[in-house]
């Protein structure tokens, strides 16, 4: 669905290493050849970060990071604005090499390009939501009333109007993330990253924020970086999804491909309880002769959406169509249940 | 087996020449330097003097006037600020307003004093591994090395007055607020300051944005103890020429005059039950925010 090899990338991650310990250097070429992370951490010491991961994060989508607690998901996403230093490899961001920006440059990359939201929201608690929104911009450099009447705007773009003059503690979770989020907004940095930003937040309130980052998502065009360990969130957000296992980079594509062509077991282990349905398109199974007459079907359709058309079609098989509008093939029921099964 | 049995030790001859020799050159030190020390502490015992006739000179309702408002501002709290004027009060009606208003004034400034230098000295110390470790066993030092010891070198310095006093109390009293900063700081969240670090925050926008703010409780638990040991001082300053309720505590001493030793003793702890009482609302007030009472 989303071509991530082109020159649309915002971010490009190159074989980067991230090693813990003493001396990640001398260790590296270990890695290099092979080494696991159990035993670099038995027979050396250290801890394997990152390893060779390499990711072209297209510009303007969301871009989801997938792995179990370990993984090495919040190292990969602070090497983006460098909260962390790599061991080796190359982050380039509109083609500029993050690695060799100066303490000033880095800075600014920080203040205008690439703003961040906290799992633990890292909200200061001694200051008022207002206050809270308007950090980012103060650090900018701008004036107070400017601040202040940005720092308004994002507020009731997240929906918490009438909280400016409260403390962080006085709100719940979810209201906290809020102000997060709207802290990150402020700044109109192009770039967001999201290192489990909802994953602290019961499941109803996850969704409703999910609901209001696609929302803004929607209309702000943001490269969203966002990080989960929770596949229906990674599903339900990413345009493209890469998945991290010890530290190295399993698999990546779009919710379907993963699901249709998962790379190993533990992908398959993460994706047996998910609702192919709602992820799992027609246009994956248009095969055949389409039928003459009847309606055709966009092969952007979530199987769940078709299932009850196809029912009443005539030999329970509808034709389907490819972006431009051209028929590519057909699909029947028979076809879509399997696929939702298997 | 005569080594065994009698420490080796330097001969009495060789150990009395070594302290006429270390005598000796700090007495040089004191005579080329004790002028020029003397004029750098002189705005010091000009300020120290002018506050204390400032205390003494105003008549006592004004001042009553203000420890009650200064009490209600510090403590918002009506007992407290009671407590506090009619304690003062007693003290005044039992003859001790003169020794405690001078008293007041040196621990003000003793205290204004620590805070002064002790705040940025904890600062600089959160801010590298080796600062601190240079600076802890000096503190240690400060605290546990008995008070009289350092008062030899600074009344050899300085003289019998005010500013050795002074000097003394601060030794003292300074070594909380030097390790409360220290420890408030590198106790700020760390998940807060990489958050100030995500959005570009400088060195020093994080250190005034985000790591005094959120060390300022521990800060104020410093303070408090500056203030109690300051007080603690009180009896020994007056040893060396310090005026205030230490001085007719160590008549009492060497007379035997018991009621006046236990009067003057308990007006130096009125004062310090209401400094702590004060600063320690005070500094849960400051705390207020983290509480929340919300929803969740
Ligand atoms: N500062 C650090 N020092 C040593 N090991 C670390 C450090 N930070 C992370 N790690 C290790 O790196 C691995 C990846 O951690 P992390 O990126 O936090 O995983 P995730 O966010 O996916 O849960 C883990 O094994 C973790 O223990
Ligand atoms: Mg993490």
């Amino acid at each position: 669905m989303t071509d991530t090899t082109g020159a649309d990338a915002k971010v490009r991650i190159r074989n980067l290493y991230k090693i813990f310990g003493r001396a990640p250097q001398k260790v590296l070429p270990l890695v290099k050849a092979g080494l696991s992370k159990t035993d670099l951490l038995d027979q050396h010491n250290h801890v394997l970060g990152i390893q060779d991961v390499s990711l072209d994060i297209p510009e303007k989508r969301i871009q989801v990071v997938m792995g179990l607690s370990g993984s090495g998901k919040s190292t990969l996403i602070r090497h983006i604005n460098r909260l962390i230093e790599p061991t080796a490899g190359e982050i380039l961001i509109d083609g500029e090499d993050v690695l060799t920006m100066s303490a000033s440059q880095l800075q600014d990359l920080r203040r205008f390009k690439a703003s961040m939201v906290f799992q633990k929201f890292g909200l200061l608690p001694h200051r008022r939501i207002i206050e809270n929104v308007a950090y980012g911009l103060v650090v900018q450099g701008k004036s107070d009333a400017d601040s202040s009447k940005r720092a308004r705007h994002w507020i009731d773009r997240v929906g918490l109007s009438g909280y400016e003059d409260h403390y962080p503690a006085q709100l719940s979770g979810g209201m906290q993330q809020r102000v997060g989020l709207a802290r990150a907004l402020a700044t109109d940095a192009e770039i967001l990253l999201m290192d489990e930003a909802f994953s602290a937040l019961d499941p109803l309130i996850r969704y409703d924020m999910q609901s209001i980052l696609l929302e803004l998502q929607n209309e702000l065009h943001k490269t969203i970086i966002f990080i989960t360990h929770d596949l229906d969130e990674a599903l339900r957000l990413g345009d493209n999804i890469a998945i991290l296992r010890d530290g190295a980079m399993v698999q990546q594509g779009d919710a379907q491909e993963i699901v249709l062509q998962p790379a190993d077991d533990y992908i398959r282990d993460f994706i047996k309880d998910i609702n192919r349905g709602r992820v799992i398109r027609l246009g994956s199974l248009a095969s055949g002769q389409a039928p003459e007459g009847g309606a055709v079907l966009s092969g952007t359709t979530l199987l769940e959406d078709a299932l009850s058309q196809l029912v009443d079609a005539p030999g329970q098989r509808l034709a389907v169509s490819d972006k431009t509008g051209k028929v590519i093939g057909a699909v029947n029921l028979k076809d879509a249940l399997q696929a939702m099964r298997s | 087996m005569e080594f065994f049995r009698e420490f080796p030790s330097l001969s009495r001859a060789e150990l009395a020449s070594l302290r006429r020799s270390i005598d000796g050159s700090f007495r040089d030190f004191t005579r080329s330097w004790a002028e020029t020390l003397e004029n750098f502490f002189h705005p010091l015992l000009r300020f120290l003097v002018w506050f204390e006739n400032l205390l003494l000179a105003t008549p006592w309702p004004i001042i009553l006037l203000v420890i009650g408002g200064l009490c209600y501002a510090g403590a918002r709290s009506w007992k407290i600020t009671a407590a506090s004027v009619l304690a003062f009060v007693v003290i005044g009606y039992f003859g001790m307003w003169d020794d405690t208003m001078s008293t007041l004034a040196i621990i003000s400034v003793a205290t204004f004093l620590c805070i002064a230098i002790g705040i940025p000295v904890g600062i600089l110390m959160a801010r590298s591994d080796r600062m601190q470790a240079t600076i802890t066993p000096v503190l240690d030092v400060m605290q546990t090395i008995p008070s009289f010891v350092y008062l030899i070198p600074v009344v050899m310095l300085l003289g019998i007055g005010k500013v050795p006093g002074l000097i003394a109390v601060c030794i003292y009293a300074i070594p909380p607020i030097v390790r409360l900063t220290n420890l408030g700081i590198r106790l700020v969240d760390k998940d807060i300051l990489e958050a100030a670090d995500a959005f570009g925050a400088s060195p020093r926008q994080k250190l005034w944005g985000v790591q005094v703010p959120l060390a300022l409780p521990n800060i104020f638990a410093g303070v408090n103890q500056t203030i109690m040991m300051a007080l603690a001082m009180v009896v020994i300053a007056s040893m060396i020429g310090v005026q205030g309720l230490g001085v007719p505590v160590l008549r009492a001493i060497s007379n035997q005059y018991l009621a006046l030793g236990v009067m003057n003793g308990l007006a130096i702890v009125a004062l310090a039950i209401i400094f702590d009482r004060v600063s320690q609302t005070y500094g849960k007030r400051l705390q207020a925010h983290r509480k929340g009472h919300g929803h969740d």
